[in-house]
């Protein structure tokens, strides 16, 4: 029996236990106990849940260690003893034979694996029956449990509940546990690599090539500075240049300008704008907006213009950008109380200048609040300057020279086929850290900024 | 309506010495009638007290005066209003010109997040009142002193405006107000957001401002309107019920509603 069928099983059972459950309860009701303590549904959902859950859990743990046990108990047959050693191909041997033997595969490739595949076909078998004594004992111990708890006076309701409230702190947890994950595992490789690289020459070389045979002590080619770079000079120099005054232009108008009407159409195809895939505002980048930048600077005397520049990356993510602090800019100047304005206009104030004296004064630290978080969306985009910015790593001002990202690189290192041990992988790892550290560090300030301007006004 | 004072409420009157002469104004928030053809006027070196229950469009009238309606896009404004005999409501008005001649306090304390001294600056500036820093200090000066707040903030007009005592922000709005040098000023219940202390001293300053302009006060507060005004009207469900000497009015009003009113048996 796989896996499925087994759940299956697991909630038929489970079914049977919510009427068993159930049925009980309402057994209670009688001329003596007109009342018992909770609704019989909750009796059947409290058997229910002591009937499924254990063994959904010990499914989920055999599912994850069975696949090793059966390849265990395949390789202590002698027969097994013959296959090859490497690695690689033992691998590719055991798991093709595997796949055969489920039948989810018909033909051998791998010289040896036919031998194997009755050894497995066993072996499976033989794990199998063990995980559905266990899965019905389970659901028996646990169906038993609960039948033997419910009582008139048993407070079902409220253990119910529980068992709801544990699912969804599991629920919540999960996004919690997984960030930490990844943080853990960035801080792992990075170790790696910086115990293969020197962190000096990571974090304040100029040099950006990197080699594969790492010599300690000599220039590596991995000097991430131009990267740094070029990713302030794109994300929070040239798109920021773009985002920031149409950004502030447009929440302006919005917000004081504008009828509601026009109001209430604008906001949706701002945030329609926000929701436009990366990879389209990319090619819109590479194919549009990169050639007429060229264009341009040839025009303007930049001969060298390269066609992959940072220029047409910048631009591109700005206007990505503009939703966002288009929208972070509307809110603070909305949060900006009316009396505000009232009193400024009642002074004999203009519009204009009701905007420019007091509510944009007013508004500023949720404005650069919005701003800081607009950056550091823009640093960590990716699929934009992979398409349009380019892959050398250049430590220029020049906007119409190709300038590469820490992201753009990230992605050169992992693509193709690359050892996972080597530096190349590894500095990717810890290029991924240091932008996770910033983009983190830009949005605690960011929120402290903008949660600070609220308490402000409350 | 009944008019105490002899004279008629024709236009062509208008011209008289009043400074504001409202007549037949209406105002609508969409369809919703506030105020229902109001007729009054409003002299130099008099207090005006407003008085009436909540809701019945004090606050809206008054802000037919500077034109705050404008900023309410909802309201309409119908009837003829005169400063000085020149309709504001005419196209050819400037309303900025206009709210600079007719400055207004609101009820709750509303300093801009900004110095003390650039709260008062404000006006002069953008007015372009003053035609250097001298000048410009001068005014600040001589604003918050009129506002009885300069002994207070003179050693700190750098912190800013919105660190001070209730109390203080408001005589702050006001010195503001005053600091383009209005001819009327227009005050939506100054005191309500303000503990006794704070009251008797913007009355105080109310009284001192008197001699040099028009001002208009809302209040809920009868004691304060017999204390500061010297006409007084009274409003209910949008129309001017009576208007007349607010000794008049507090020790022998002509309509049963005005009695009830301030003798509190309804509001
Ligand atoms: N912005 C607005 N939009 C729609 N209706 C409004 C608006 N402002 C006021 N009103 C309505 O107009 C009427 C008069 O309101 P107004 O604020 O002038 O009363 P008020 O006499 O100042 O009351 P209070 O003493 O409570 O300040 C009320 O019925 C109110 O609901
Ligand atoms: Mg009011």
């Amino acid at each position: 029996m796989t896996t499925n069928e087994l759940l299956f099983l697991v909630f038929a059972f489970g079914l049977i236990a919510w009427f068993v459950g159930r049925a009980r309860a309402a057994s209670f009701i009688n001329a003596d106990t007109p009342i018992i303590n909770s609704l019989p549904n909750y009796h059947g959902w409290f058997s229910c849940l002591w009937a499924i859950i254990p063994p959904i859990i010990f499914l989920i743990i055999w599912s994850n260690i069975s696949p090793a046990l059966v390849t265990d108990m395949v390789l202590a047959n002698p027969e097994a003893a013959s296959i090859t050693a490497d690695t690689f191909s033992r691998s590719a041997i055991l798991s093709e034979a595997r796949a055969v033997a489920n039948g989810s595969n018909q033909a051998l490739f791998q010289e040896g694996s036919e031998k194997l595949v009755p050894l497995y076909a066993e072996a499976q078998s033989y794990y199998n029956s063990i995980a559905l004594v266990a899965t019905i004992l389970l659901i028996f111990a646990g169906g038993a449990f609960a039948y033997t708890r419910l009582k008139p006076n048993f407070r079902a309701r409220s253990k119910v509940e529980k068992i709801v409230m544990l699912g969804l702190l599991l629920a919540s947890l999960i996004a919690v546990l997984t960030t930490v994950g990844i943080v853990a595992s960035l801080i792992f490789e990075a170790y790696r690599f910086v115990t293969l690289v020197s962190p000096i020459e990571f974090l304040f070389g100029t040099n950006w090539n990197p080699r594969d045979d790492i010599v300690a002590g000599e220039d590596n080619g991995y000097g991430a500075i131009p990267l740094f770079w070029g990713t302030i000079f794109i994300g929070a120099i040239i798109a920021m240049i773009v985002a920031i005054p149409f950004g502030l232009m447009s929440a302006i108008f919005l917000t004081q300008y504008s009828s509601p009407r026009f109001r209430s159409i604008m906001k949706p195809v701002l945030e329609i704008l926000a929701g436009v895939p990366t990879v389209v505002y990319g090619y819109f980048a590479a194919l549009t907006v990169a050639p007429a930048v060229r264009d341009f600077a040839v025009m303007v005397g930049f001969s060298n213009a390269a066609s992959d520049n940072a220029m047409a990356a910048g631009i591109v993510m700005g206007i990505m950008i503009i939703p966002l602090v288009a929208s972070m800019a509307d809110d603070s100047i909305a949060a900006v109380p009316g009396a505000m304005r009232d009193g400024s206009l009642a002074m004999g104030a203009t519009k204009s200048e009701t905007i420019k004296k007091i509510l944009l004064p007013a508004a500023l630290p949720g404005v650069v609040g919005g701003i800081l978080l607009a950056v550091s969306r823009a640093i960590g985009e990716t699929m934009i300057v992979v398409m349009a910015a380019g892959y050398a790593a250049n430590l220029t001002a020049n906007p119409f020279a190709s300038i590469t990202t820490v992201t753009v690189q990230i992605v050169a290192l992992l693509t193709g086929d690359q050892d996972f041990g080597s530096p190349h992988t590894l500095a990717a790892f810890a290029l991924g850290l240091v932008l996770f550290i910033v983009t983190l560090l830009l949005n605690l300030v960011a929120l402290r900024v903008v949660k600070k301007y609220r308490e402000a006004y409350e | 309506m009944v008019e105490q004072k002899s004279g008629s409420n024709t236009i062509e009157n208008s011209d008289s010495t009043h400074k504001i002469t409202a007549r037949n104004v209406n105002v609508f928030y969409d369809a919703k009638q506030a105020i229902n053809d109001v007729s009054i006027d409003v002299d130099m070196e008099n207090v005006t007290a407003f008085i009436g229950p909540s809701g019945c469009g004090k606050s809206t009238f008054l802000r037919t005066i500077n034109r705050m309606n404008d900023t309410i896009p909802s309201a309409r404004v119908e009837g003829d209003i005169r400063l000085d005999g020149q309709n504001i409501y005419d196209p050819a008005m400037d309303v900025v010109q206009l709210r600079a001649r007719v400055g207004m306090v609101f009820q709750k304390p509303n300093p801009f997040p900004k110095s003390i001294y650039d709260n008062v600056a404000y006006g002069p500036k953008i007015h372009g009142l003053a035609a250097n820093k001298g000048e410009l200090d001068i005014i600040v000066e001589r604003s918050l002193q009129r506002a009885g707040l300069w002994g207070e903030v003179k050693d700190r007009l750098s912190d800013s405006g919105t660190a001070l005592s209730g109390g203080q922000q408001q005589r702050l709005c006001i010195a503001r107000a005053i600091a383009v040098d209005p001819e009327v000023i227009l005050m939506d219940e100054p005191c309500s957001a303000l503990d006794p202390i704070a009251t008797a001293k913007i009355e105080e300053l109310i009284h001192e401002l008197r001699g040099k302009y028009a001002i208009i006060i809302v209040t809920h507060n009868m004691q304060q309107a017999a204390r500061v005004s010297q006409r007084t009207a009274f409003f209910h469900l949008g129309t001017l019920v009576e208007f007349g000497e607010t000794s008049n009015i507090f020790t022998n009003p002509q309509e049963t509603r005005t009695q009830d009113y301030i003798t509190g048996r309804y509001g």
